[in-house]
């Protein structure tokens, strides 16, 4: 038989047992099994190795390396046993049509469309109170599947826990004062005794800067909202709600790291960069006869992300 | 003494030729009726060809993130309840942490091997995603999505979107600071949603961002609800692969009615054992050296604080790129937003682009009017419309992934962040437009290229006594011998521009397409 003609496919079921398509496909089976046995000794001895630096409590780099070593030798051991060692083939299989005969395609059809069909058309008023019954059914289920996963968002996302006269507080509760902070400085703040709740975390978050008053431009409408320099923006980003941790203080610009909006403190905090649409609602801020800070009110809108709702 | 050999002998030849395992074989066939499919299966045909392997490395990589999965399943606590960090971590020793974060840091230093555990999971399913990706390329750029096999490409995709959305959940498990900020961009995304948007984060959160229970609600979505619907749908796509069998290239001895390869067993099994070996090993070595997400670095979640360089696994990278550089178009009116600067990219987009891939089988076999049942597969040069559109699919896939990284690459090549914003919008549109006619012209090339993608026959050069030298061409490959004929054994592209001038297969099986 020539190499060509052994390269034929033939039906597995048809091959005498001497047929070279049966033999290894290596050309020195006793090399390639010594080659193995020896990937297969590494292998175990890795795995025994993986054992004992289990039970020393080695570091994770020695339990990986000795674990995924001795896995991946076992495995390329048995790639070469299954390539090499193994019939090389080629070995051929006939598909049947996946299709059933004419006959037994009918009988499937008459069975659904004529048994099944007619009982189901005769009894149409049955089978509208079955649906009708199951519809109902989905409609009330729906209830406790869906609607009691959490409350209604009612006006949620159009407030916030600022209030008239709500103090500044930092992470650890103190009051913010006058003197605090220098110009140029930034501080995160919460209301008052909300700094280590959820919400007052997650959507009360406000950042306080406090800038000198050149080339300052005051929005309309807001000429009382920073006094002393003093001005406070929500710190959820208006795009996607990341806080608005970054300020680059030669530009004067709050920086959003998730997708790199930024905001023009000196400006109302109008994005000049970036996928944000709208400016960081300011809240308007106060001071206490002690020389406190007090927001004057909630934010000016409401906070964070754009939602169907939102005028 | 006598007595017992003769029983001995009786009870062997009771047994017939094949021993004690072929009379334990004949009492399970009698309960069960085993042998007939049991042979049909052992018997049954793989085809050799490397790029079958995809699968088997999304499929092993599956295995090996349930099998770690169940391991760190037994040390994480799903809970958001605030606890003070006394582990072995010092710079963390006495934070206020949640639950979560610190069964997260105790299993990665406390327990033994756990951190090569958790390491490994979250490694495997970036091999699996990436391992779906690839494979789906190949069924996709080959054809074998075509008639029978439309449903498993369908369920193939459903598979895709399930692991990416698992591997979202997943990663967001631990509660640190990196992937508390991926959750605050999802319930956006969610939020962004129109008319049903607010109610859909509402309830899915319980309530407003952070929401009361997003951590054991992510927990039993991301270790029971999803990986349970994974694995009936690769039961169900295994199901089908071993009644329709397998697509195979056209090659000597191969048509559309058979399959030719090598038998499951043995010679199948031992392979495919030893891969699924090999991929764990691999994964093992990766959680061995290579770190991956280290969240006692990044610190628990806390709301209000951030870390530059917020990056998500590179499944999510798409995603993120095309939120980075889509223009900030909110749309307000008539009382009601729609952030369509994050609906687009990241609700609209993915629905679209999903959807499209899903559909492709109908929409292929609508401009082709092919209603055949296909076996054998295709050259993908040969079929340079499919090619090209999954070329330029692809190419936007790829920039939208580079695009979520514009800090990045401004940092590290001192670059002016504007720039490569604008750099990144031009190329998401200029470049996937450039790929479909490249892809396309160069499809046109290899069909009219005799023996494209073929080995190159060596040639033995000797040298003569007197110092001639003397090239005689080298014996042809045996296994390319096998391929000799595969070129005239393709079926003529239907709707290939000008196909009806094409010259039929000529000298050397080559079917030369005019220009």
């Amino acid at each position: 038989m020539s190499e060509h003609e052994q390269r034929t496919p033939v039906q597995l079921s048809t091959v005498s047992a001497d047929d070279p398509r049966l033999q290894p496909a290596a050309r020195r089976p006793e090399l390639v099994e010594k080659v193995i046995a020896v990937t297969f000794l590494v292998g175990i001895a890795l795995i025994v190795g993986f054992g004992a630096a289990y039970w020393v409590n080695a570091t994770p780099w020695v339990l990986g390396a000795t674990f995924g070593g001795g896995l991946f030798l076992m495995g390329v051991g048995l790639i070469a046993w299954g390539k090499y060692l193994m019939p090389r083939g080629p070995f051929v299989e006939e598909r049947h049509t996946l299709a059933s005969s004419e006959v037994e395609r009918d009988a499937f059809a008459a069975a659904i469309v004529e048994r099944g069909g007619g009982v189901i058309k005769r009894r149409k008023f049955l089978g509208g109170l079955l649906g009708a019954g199951m519809g109902i059914f989905g409609v009330v289920a729906a209830f406790p599947l869906v609607r009691s996963l959490g409350p209604m968002p009612k006006g949620t996302l159009f407030h916030t826990d600022w209030a008239k006269g709500t103090y500044l507080v930092d992470i650890t509760g103190r009051r913010v004062h006058l003197e605090d902070l220098a110009i140029g400085s930034i501080m995160t703040v919460y209301p008052e005794g909300l700094e280590n709740t959820d919400n007052g975390q997650a959507v009360d978050q406000t950042v306080l800067i406090r800038i000198s008053n050149e080339n300052f431009v005051t929005q309309k409408g807001r000429e009382t909202w920073g006094p002393q320099g003093y001005l406070a923006y929500s710190k959820l980003c208006t795009h996607l709600g990341c806080p608005v941790g970054l300020y680059e203080q030669q530009l004067q610009l709050l920086v959003c790291p998730c997708h790199q909006s930024m905001f023009n403190v000196t400006n109302g905090c109008i994005p000049n960069f970036g996928p944000a649409p709208r400016p960081l609602p300011q809240l308007p801020l106060q001071f206490d006869a002690a020389g406190y800070l007090q927001s004057q009110s909630d934010f000016n809108q409401p906070v964070g992300p754009g939602f169907w709702e939102r005028a | 003494m006598s007595q017992t050999v003769n029983t001995k002998r009786a009870q062997r030849e009771k047994s017939g030729p094949y021993g004690k395992l072929g009379h334990a074989l004949n009492e399970l066939d009698d309960r069960m009726g085993v042998a007939k499919g049991g042979r049909s299966f052992l018997d049954k045909i793989f085809p050799d060809h490397w790029s079958f392997m995809l699968g088997e490395i999304a499929l092993y990589s599956f295995v090996v993130v349930l099998a770690t999965g169940v391991f760190l399943t037994l040390y994480y606590v799903p809970s958001q309840a605030l606890t003070t960090y006394t582990g072995s971590y010092l710079p963390l020793y006495g934070q206020r942490v949640t639950e979560a974060f610190a069964s997260t840091v105790n299993l990665s230093f406390a327990v033994r091997a756990g951190l090569l555990m958790r390491q490994m999971h979250h490694w495997s399913c970036n091999i699996f995603i990436g391992a779906i990706v690839v494979h789906m390329g190949r069924v996709f750029f080959t054809g074998a999505f075509r008639k029978p096999r439309e449903t498993n490409w369908v369920i193939g995709t459903t598979l895709l979107i399930l692991a990416i959305v698992n591997g979202f959940l997943g990663y967001s498990l631990p509660d640190d600071l990196v992937s508390g900020t991926g959750i605050r961009i999802a319930y956006s995304i969610i939020l962004s949603i129109p008319v049903v948007g607010t109610y859909v984060a509402f309830f899915l959160f319980g309530g407003n961002f952070p929401g009361t229970s997003i951590l054991p609600r992510f927990f039993i979505l991301h270790v029971l609800i999803i990986p349970l619907i994974i694995l009936g749908l690769v039961g169900a796509h295994m199901v089908l692969l071993v009644r329709q069998k397998h697509t195979q290239f056209p090659g000597k001895g191969k048509t559309e009615n058979n399959v030719v390869g090598t038998p499951m067993y043995p010679v199948f099994m031992a392979k495919t054992t030893g891969f699924m070996f090999v991929v764990a090993g691999a994964t093992a070595l990766l959680g061995a050296f290579a770190q991956i997400n280290p969240i006692w670095q990044f610190g628990p979640y806390t709301a209000s604080r951030i870390s530059y360089a917020v990056q998500p696994d590179w499944y999510m990278g798409f995603l993120d790129g095309a939120l980075r550089i889509f223009p900030s178009w909110s749309f307000h009116s008539f009382g009601h937003t729609i952030p369509l600067e994050v609906t687009i990219p990241a609700v609209i987009f993915p629905g679209i682009l999903f959807n499209l891939v899903m559909a492709w089988p109908a929409i292929e076999r609508k401009f082709t009017k092919d209603n055949e049942m296909h076996n054998l597969l295709d050259r993908p040069s040969n079929r340079p419309k499919r090619t090209s559109a999954g070329v330029a699919v692809a190419v936007l896939c790829s920039m939208l992934f580079i695009a979520s990284s514009t800090d990045v690459i401004a940092n590290f090549f001192h670059l002016s962040l504007n720039s490569v914003l604008w750099a990144m919008r031009i190329l998401c549109i200029v470049m996937p437009v450039l790929a479909y006619p490249v892809t396309y012209r160069i499809c046109r090339e290899m069909q009219g290229f005799a023996g494209a993608g073929k080995r190159k026959t060596t040639n033995i050069v000797t040298r003569t006594a007197e110092g001639e030298y003397v090239a005689t061409p080298a014996p042809v490959y045996v296994d390319d011998l096998a391929h000799e004929h595969e070129l005239d054994a393709l079926p003529v592209p239907t709707y290939v521009v000008d196909a009806e001038d094409a010259v039929p297969a000529g000298e050397g099986g080559v079917r030369r397409v005019p220009r």
